[in-house]
């Protein structure tokens, strides 16, 4: 019996790879598994090769795994761009119609199991994924039942007839692959599961059930990779709940849009990558100049400029801590989990008007889309905030104006919303007076810019820093941010099994920086590694810049468009001196 | 019911004596008293040029955003609050230049918010750039040698964007200029008001003379029919977009919030934010 595996599925874009997947890893959650999915895909719908990676566990982990256990290829070019990745004695599962060959010096056992025709002789090629996933849940030993539960959800709206065909799709394939194999791979049998039910979502469904949970109820977006999915998934709900997303003709409009209903009241986000982020930057300085809550999100990807627009990067962490000109107030929270997503998307909207501030979440894609499990998110947690604001004004003489941007001892002012008597006040990004009217006062515009700069001065978000510190004076901290927490982990774990005191911090305030937090623990450690999808450690920097102890810091950069494994981060750290 | 004097502010204007905006200012108040509307709500909504300072010489809840993005912001304040009357105003550069994506798509989306353009057919605030509104030839700061780009017919751009309302109007025709802005704000749906507001630092060739003397007023043409698609684009193309008066009219297409499904009639900033319990474990119920 085994406690993990993984399983990838590769073949060509729009030929099914992910409704397989999806099906798949949900019959898998069902049974209680613990899930980890890593994406592969290209910007074409159509064609080029794509690939989805499971990882499944008995116990919880965050991590692509090094190796693979099972492939599944619907045409030659997934074995031989995937197979190097076998693990020796893994399996392979690939359609006969090609004839399918292993790669020399490849150590496997291949199943040719006609897949193709199977499909066809029941209908239709398309149902050919159907048949190679029953072929390989079969493998496993895994109970048919669940799976075909699975499938009943997936097809069911499209009436029984089809259903009933791809479940006869899936009994074939299943049976085809036991005649070769002589049954299931007795070496491949998970252990049972803990039974536990979870949810099996990607970072963006969550941040989007947080917005829902937050109380946003508009959204203003244009859609771009990895970003979309949040747009996508709260334009299926927010109807329910009185609100819609608006698809706007830019990301300034976007984030203009959201900036105009917040200030009218009403909780708005918008999301996007680095190429729309880039579009904003005008935009969050009127959010922090007018005191306007704003909640954005950026999933980073690669970049710069289109870069590569559906691969791993985290890569603008600068944008968001300096991005805009002049200076502002912002707050920059990295989810660290899929938990996080959402938790952290309550608390940015929380934040975004307790502090009046735009407040910007940042994922990367690998957090964004990389499909996972996620411990049962808690009710009771979720609180909305409002910060100062105010249902109602005092009267005040005829024409006078509402003191929006009173000089408050600790900076924040009350906030009143359109439509309320003795309300009126006025806002602008030029600079203002307590009224919100334009002023260039010298004095005027000092206070101002210690009212606003000063509001975040004692900001500690939940979590600021996740902290994995066992040991008082260890000889490696490892420190990261976003995705990357659950592969250090990994590391780690293997570094501590052979004797190496290691720490692990995940960085989750990424702005303002949370240097007093971090300090005790960059002092105590011997040598500290900063791991991070970016060519010119823009994380390090930070810590560098705030918290000091240059000496000690090394990094470990990719920017190869892929996610780190646990593997490298473990090399990396033995080698490091 | 709020007088006119009530949607005044004690803020002097910056703008230079004889601006056409002043009058566009005074239009705005009265036509805010003339439909019944109380200061508070009142949302003006401004762009960056001389003109966008209008929303702070208007008592009425005013934000002066960004150059070229009234209009954006306008749509928000008006999706967050439905029951909020919306006036987004701004310069011809602020929407025809750099803000003219946003115009046309404003104009798709058919949001009832009111849009009055201050159209000098220059950059004032920068002090006298060409604008998509000059006119060819037209020599200034940054066209030394006059203007070598056509000219932008914001008009002919609404109608063909599929606009429900389309006004032009000339700064010193109070009368007319107030009785449109009523119009628009009692449309239900996006009305765009183009008016001719002269500039008098810096354009020196579109002074008011030159509009007294080249605009024809729409009122002179009692056969004419503003519900006729048609014929507004042809007037427009006869006059060479030098025309003032309701030129088209569509009362048939609903505003956006009225299509968008799920909107309730009261504002999305007065509904309850928490969820229930109930509706929290239907959605996470989904991702099991
Ligand atoms: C992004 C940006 N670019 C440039 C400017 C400088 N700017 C301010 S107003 C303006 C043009 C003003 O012309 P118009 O919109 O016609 O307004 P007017 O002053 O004529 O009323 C420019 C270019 C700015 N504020 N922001
Ligand atoms: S520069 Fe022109 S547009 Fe600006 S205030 Fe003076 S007259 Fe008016
Ligand atoms: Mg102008």
């Amino acid at each position: 019996m085994i406690s993990q595996l993984s399983w990838k599925i590769g073949g060509q874009q729009g030929e099914g790879v992910e409704s397989t997947d999806r099906i798949f890893s949900t019959a898998l959650n069902r049974l209680g598994y613990y899930l980890y999915g890593y994406r592969h895909f290209s910007s074409r719908i159509k064609g080029g090769h794509t690939n989805n990676k499971i990882r499944i566990s008995t116990t919880p982990m965050r991590a692509i795994s090094d190796d693979l256990d099972i492939l599944v290829a619907f045409d030659q070019e997934s074995i031989d761009l995937n197979a190097h990745e076998l693990r020796s004695g893994g399996v392979v599962v690939a359609d006969a119609k090609f004839n399918p060959t292993l790669p020399e010096g490849i150590d496997a056992r291949l199943f040719a199991v006609p897949i193709t025709s199977i499909a066809e002789e029941l209908g239709t090629s398309l149902m050919k994924n159907m048949v190679a996933s029953g072929a390989s849940w079969a493998l496993l030993g895994l109970p048919l039942e669940v799976f075909n539960k699975a499938v009943e959800e997936e097809f069911g709206r499209k009436g029984a007839a089809i259903v009933e065909k791809n479940v006869e799709a899936v009994k074939r394939g299943s049976e085809y692959v036991l005649e070769l194999a002589g049954g299931p791979l007795e070496d491949f049998r998970l252990e049972e599961a803990d039974g536990k039910q979870k949810l099996f979502a990607i970072g963006n469904e969550n941040i989007g059930l947080g917005c829902i949970a937050a109380g946003c109820r508009l959204m203003s977006a244009y859609p771009i990779t990895p970003a979309s999915e949040i747009m996508e998934y709260l334009i299926k709900k927010l109807p329910k709940f009185g609100g819609t997303v608006v698809q706007t003709e830019d990301e300034i409009a976007a984030a203009t849009m959201a900036i105009g209903a917040n200030y009218a009241g009403v909780r708005t986000m918008t999301a996007s990558a680095g190429p729309g982020l880039s579009l904003m930057m005008e935009a969050i300085g009127l959010a922090g100049m007018t005191e306007t809550p704003l909640v954005i999100v950026d999933t980073q990807r690669g970049g710069p400029s289109t870069g590569l627009p559906t691969k791993q990067e985290q890569s603008d962490l600068n944008a968001m801590v300096y991005g805009t000109h002049g200076e502002i107030p912002k707050i920059v929270i990295a989810p660290a989990s899929i938990e996080d997503c959402f938790y952290d998307t309550v608390e940015a909207f929380n934040l975004s008007e307790q502090y009046q501030v735009p407040v910007i979440i940042m994922t990367d894609l690998q957090l964004s889309l990389g499909k996972q499990s996620c411990e049962e998110l808690d009710y009771d947690q979720i609180r909305i905030e409002r910060g100062k604001l105010v249902k109602e004004a005092p009267e005040i003489e005829e024409k006078a104006l509402f003191q929006r941007y009173e000089l408050t001892a600790d900076g924040v002012s009350p906030r009143v919303l359109p439509g309320v008597k003795h309300g009126i006040h006025h806002v602008t990004g030029v600079e203002h007076d307590e009224t919100g009217r334009p002023s260039e006062n010298a004095r005027n515009r000092q206070l101002m810019m210690d009212k606003r700069l000063g509001k975040l001065a004692k900001l500690e978000i939940r979590d600021a820093l996740r902290v994995d510190a066992p040991h008082e004076a260890p000889e490696l901290l490892i420190i990261g941010m976003g995705s990357t927490g659950g592969t250090i982990d990994e590391a780690r774990a293997r570094l501590e099994k052979g004797g190496r005191k290691t720490n692990h911090i995940t960085i989750r305030q990424i702005h303002p920086f949370p240097t007093d937090l971090l300090t005790p623990y960059l002092e105590r450690a011997e040598r500290v590694l900063v791991i991070e999808n970016n060519a010119t450690a823009q994380l390090a920097n930070q810590i560098k810049m705030h918290a000091g102890h240059g000496e000690k810091i090394r990094n470990l950069l990719k920017y190869d468009g892929t996610p780190f494994l646990p593997s490298e981060v473990y090399q990396a750290c033995k080698e490091l001196n | 019911m709020a007088t006119f004097k009530e949607f005044r502010n004690n803020v002097k204007p910056n703008w230079c004596p004889g601006c056409g905006d002043f009058s566009i200012q005074a239009a705005i108040q009265r036509a805010a008293a003339n439909v019944g509307l109380e200061p508070e709500n009142l949302a003006v909504v401004s762009g960056i040029g001389c003109s966008g300072r209008i929303s702070g010489y208007i008592h009425a809840y005013g934000l002066h955003g960004i150059h070229g993005r009234a209009l954006p912001i306008a749509q928000g304040v008006k999706l967050a609050n439905r029951e909020l009357t919306v006036v987004a105003s701004g310069g011809d550069g602020d929407g025809f230049a750099i803000g003219m994506g946003h115009t046309v798509h404003a104009i798709r989306r058919n949001m009832d918010i009111t849009y009055i353009v201050m159209d000098n057919q220059i950059y004032g605030l920068t002090k006298g750039q060409t604008s998509p509104r000059s006119a060819e030839g037209f020599k200034t700061k940054s066209t030394p040698e006059g203007s070598i780009e056509s000219v932008l017919s914001p008009l002919e751009i609404a109608m063909s964007a599929g606009a429900t309302f389309v006004a032009q109007s000339f700064s010193s025709d109070l009368k007319q200029l107030t009785a449109l802005i009523e119009a628009g704000i009692n449309h239900k749906g996006f009305s765009l008001i183009n008016v001719f507001s002269p500039c008098v630092t810096f354009n020196k060739v579109n002074t008011y003379d030159w509009f007294k003397e080249n605009i024809v007023k729409l009122e002179e043409f009692p056969d004419y029919d503003p519900t006729n698609r048609i014929a507004a684009m042809t007037k427009i193309m006869e006059t060479g977009g030098l025309l003032t008066g309701l030129i088209y009219h569509n009362q048939t297409r609903k505003p956006y919030e009225e299509l968008v499904s799920g909107f309730r009639p009261e504002g999305l900033a007065k509904q309850e934010l928490q969820l229930s319990r109930d509706e929290f474990e239907q959605l996470t119920a989904e991702f099991k």
